[in-house]
């Protein structure tokens, strides 16, 4: 996928440095990523990006590229700042009071922290997907047709049936639910949920998807569907999935990166970081010694 | 002794029997160290103890102290010279009336010869032998009943289960006396609707457009005619509350949005409190806030513009009404917008929806069985508000939908109809009882109409 990755200079420095070691213990502030955190044909580039929480500095110093057409993965210990990183991506993080976010994100070239952007353009472009499925409370029809109708991407209602399918068949729902699509998307279950949830994002035409631990909620059958659903969706989209099960990062993402307190520890190949991470932290986290 | 003293007795004991039971459920096991061994904690066994030497003895003084007057007053009349007894009813409830207060010291309303001393004295005899028999009685059920409780305590007596049913019973008890006062408060209003209705047809009172509630107390009276038609209190009162709705449910809403999706939490904190505040507002200081500061102001902006308007208005009452009602809709509304959860919130920005389509596609619909339900809070405040008509809408019946003319509401008219002197089986007094019925009904099938359309557009979100 990166061809960039094999041309990646050799000069950093791949040995982790004094002072890091396993479990808690903070980097130090100048800490530099491991492996080469920019791809050739990048759709987001993140340049210094900072979080605070308040005092709480709770992502550190992180460049990062997000592919066109791959899917990255963001593993990490709880609490290492990996959702609140893949948040500010489409400025969710706008909705929490108390944050404040430096450094520079582009989508496209474009800086989406830039104070003449629009956040709700943005938002159409870069979607997301939750933890929990949150249906909204309407039916199926009116959760798919949601995003098209305040969009105006319908100009009838023929239009828009044919978007609500099309989005529907993409999410690998349509021919559970093409007989009831008047019903609440709150009385599937809990991995048609998450998928309606998935086929609404992309009613939009989003350009990335961001997935904040989509199958944590579901059970192993519906997670295999929607690592299916994720792998045949890298096609058109561009996705970013933050996920607590390694198993799953290394079967969906051609990327992974791994956070540890806020720092962007080391980044690579899933296949590379899988089978020979390069720094002590990652491999202790990728084997299950910590985290 | 004194009733009171026996109660505080009583609670004594109590408190002495848990005392009891406690330690001993203690002492059958060995001290705390056993006390892994007592099926339930000692308080329980105190509680026990407790229940059982106050319950008992509380509820026979409670029976004899309802009793108690009805019991003498029979003995006493039983004890009466024949010839005194001999007397239609109404006499005799005099007399009887005559001896109580001579037992009591008050005044009598006839010369007090011996036979009237003597009953009022058998009347004491029989008070003092009461007071004694209760006081003996009480005391030795709470002393045999605590003792007995006392004994059956040990480690395998389920204490807790034992109170918890008690406790279970007093709570069947409290809910039951809530619901048979409701019911009660119907029937009698009921009853009396009914004696209304064998004078006045039932037609002419629902249908009739003319509200005059003079009845003649004497048969040569003039201008007795009596006209009960509760048509024009209706449209009174629905034409105040369509104009007090008018103005709360949007200020209402609109304020609730905002302090639940605008405002700064500190904001908030400040301003919900204060909007509340318009609600602890002692209704009759709207009353005259409408009578002599805004109906004044209406009928010169509408002498201005050329209007008649008169010095009492139906707009008057109705504006200040929407404004005392404020509070209603928009605190509800407030609380039921904070509960939608924060994931719908986000699912919606997410899709790039701005906040006010999240507001009116999303969070609305999700909260509006809540909104309902405040606003039917609202109106019924609306509806059954009287103070404020009185002062600021007048009491002449007008049949009319015209905001600037004075009408009269439902409650305004059951006040004036049970205010002052009058017979109590008279139509004109019955006639409260059937608008109460009325307004009953009419609020219930709004509540009923209401609940149906929320069950049928409501977005149920968990």
């Amino acid at each position: 996928m990166t061809t960039a990755e094999s041309a990646a200079s050799e000069a950093e420095l791949p040995v982790p440095k004094a002072g890091v070691s396993i479990g808690s213990r903070p980097l130090d502030d100048d800490f530099k990523t491991v492996g080469n955190v920019r791809v050739n044909d990048a759709r987001m580039s993140c340049t210094d990006v900072n979080v605070f929480y308040g005092e709480k500095h709770a992502i550190k110093h992180v460049d990062l590229d997000i592919g066109k057409n791959q899917v990255i993965a963001m593993i990490g210990p709880s609490g290492c700042g990996k959702s609140t990183f893949l948040r500010c991506l489409n400025r969710m993080n706008d909705t929490i009071d108390v944050c404040r976010v430096s450094g520079a994100i582009a989508l496209d070239g474009q800086d989406i922290y830039d104070k003449k952007l629009d956040v709700v353009p943005l938002r159409a472009q870069v979607g997301m997907v939750f933890q929990k499925p949150n249906p909204f409370p309407k039916s199926i029809y009116d959760n798919i047709a949601y995003g098209p109708r305040i969009h105006g991407l319908a100009a009838s209602r023929v239009e828009l049936d044919e978007i609500v399918e099309r989005s529907l068949t993409k999410a690998g729902l349509w021919d559970e639910v093409k007989d009831r699509l008047d019903q609440p998307g709150t009385g599937l279950s809990g991995g048609q949920q998450q998928r309606l949830c998935i086929a609404r994002t992309i009613a939009v035409e989003p350009e990335v998807i961001l997935m904040d631990e989509p199958c944590s909620a579901l059970d192993p059958i519906a997670t295999a569907k929607v690592e299916e659903l994720i792998d045949e969706l890298r096609e058109n989209y561009t996705i970013a999935i933050v996920t607590h099960s390694m198993q799953q990062a290394a079967r969906v993402s051609q990327r992974t990166a791994y956070f540890h307190l806020g720092h962007l520890v080391e980044v690579g190949e899933t296949t590379e970081i899988f089978t020979n991470p390069r720094h002590k932290l990652t491999e202790d986290y990728i084997t299950g010694r910590f985290g | 002794m004194q009733t009171p003293i026996l109660i505080l007795v009583l609670l004594g004991l109590m408190a002495f029997a848990f005392h009891l039971g406690k330690t001993r459920s203690l002492a059958t096991v060995g001290g705390r160290t056993g006390i892994r061994q007592l099926h339930s904690l000692p308080a329980y066994y105190g509680f026990y103890t407790a229940l059982w030497a106050g319950l008992p003895a509380l509820l026979i003084a409670g029976v004899w102290l309802f009793f108690e007057s009805s019991v003498i007053t029979s003995m006493v009349v039983a004890g009466l010279p024949a010839e005194l007894r001999d007397q239609p009813p109404a006499q005799l409830g005099l007399l009887v009336n005559d001896i109580t207060n001579l037992a009591n010291g008050n005044i009598v309303s006839r010369a007090v010869d011996d036979q009237l001393r003597a009953a009022a004295d058998h009347m004491n005899a029989l008070r003092g032998i009461g007071k004694t028999a209760l006081t003996a009685v009480a005391l030795c059920i709470a002393l045999g009943a605590g003792a007995l409780a006392w004994r059956t305590i040990g480690p395998r007596m389920r204490a807790r289960n034992r109170v918890e049913a008690i406790v279970n019973a007093l709570l069947i008890i409290s809910s039951l006396i809530a619901i048979l006062t409701t019911v009660g408060i119907v029937l009698s209003v009921l009853f009396e609707s009914f004696q209304f209705f064998h004078k006045i047809p039932l037609t002419d009172f629902l249908f009739g457009l003319e509200w005059s509630p003079q009845i003649a107390l004497r048969a040569d009276q003039v201008g007795a005619s009596g006209a009960f038609g509760a048509v024009p209190l209706f449209t009174g009162t629905l034409l105040i509350s369509v104009i007090a709705l008018m103005v709360a449910v949007p200020i209402g809403l609109m304020s609730a949005i905002y302090l639940a999706d605008y405002a700064s939490p500190r904001l908030r904190s400040y301003a919900k409190p204060v909007l509340e505040v318009l609600a602890g507002v002692p209704t009759v200081v709207y009353g005259f806030f409408a009578a002599l500061t805004l109906a004044p102001a209406i009928r010169g902006a509408g002498e201005a513009m050329g209007l008649s308007v008169s010095s009492e208005s139906a707009l008057a009452a109705g504006l200040v009404m929407g404004v005392m009602i404020i509070p209603f809709v928009s605190s509800l509304s407030d609380d039921v917008i904070n509960a939608v959860p924060q994931s719908l919130r986000d699912a919606s920005y997410a899709l790039g929806a701005t906040r006010s389509e999240t507001i009116r596609q999303v969070i609305l619909p999700a909260a509006l069985p809540g909104i309902m339900g405040g606003i039917l809070l609202a109106a019924s405040r609306a509806i059954g508000e009287t103070m404020i008509v009185v002062m600021a809408a007048g009491l002449s019946a007008n049949m009319t939908i015209n905001p600037l003319d004075s009408v009269t509401t439902v409650t305004v008219q059951i006040v004036t109809l049970l205010v002052g002197d009058q017979e109590f089986d008279s139509a004109k007094t019955l006639a409260a009882f059937a608008l109460g019925l009325l307004l009953f009904i009419v609020t219930l099938g709004l509540n009923i109409v209401a609940l149906h359309i929320v069950r049928k557009y409501r977005e149920q979100y968990e």
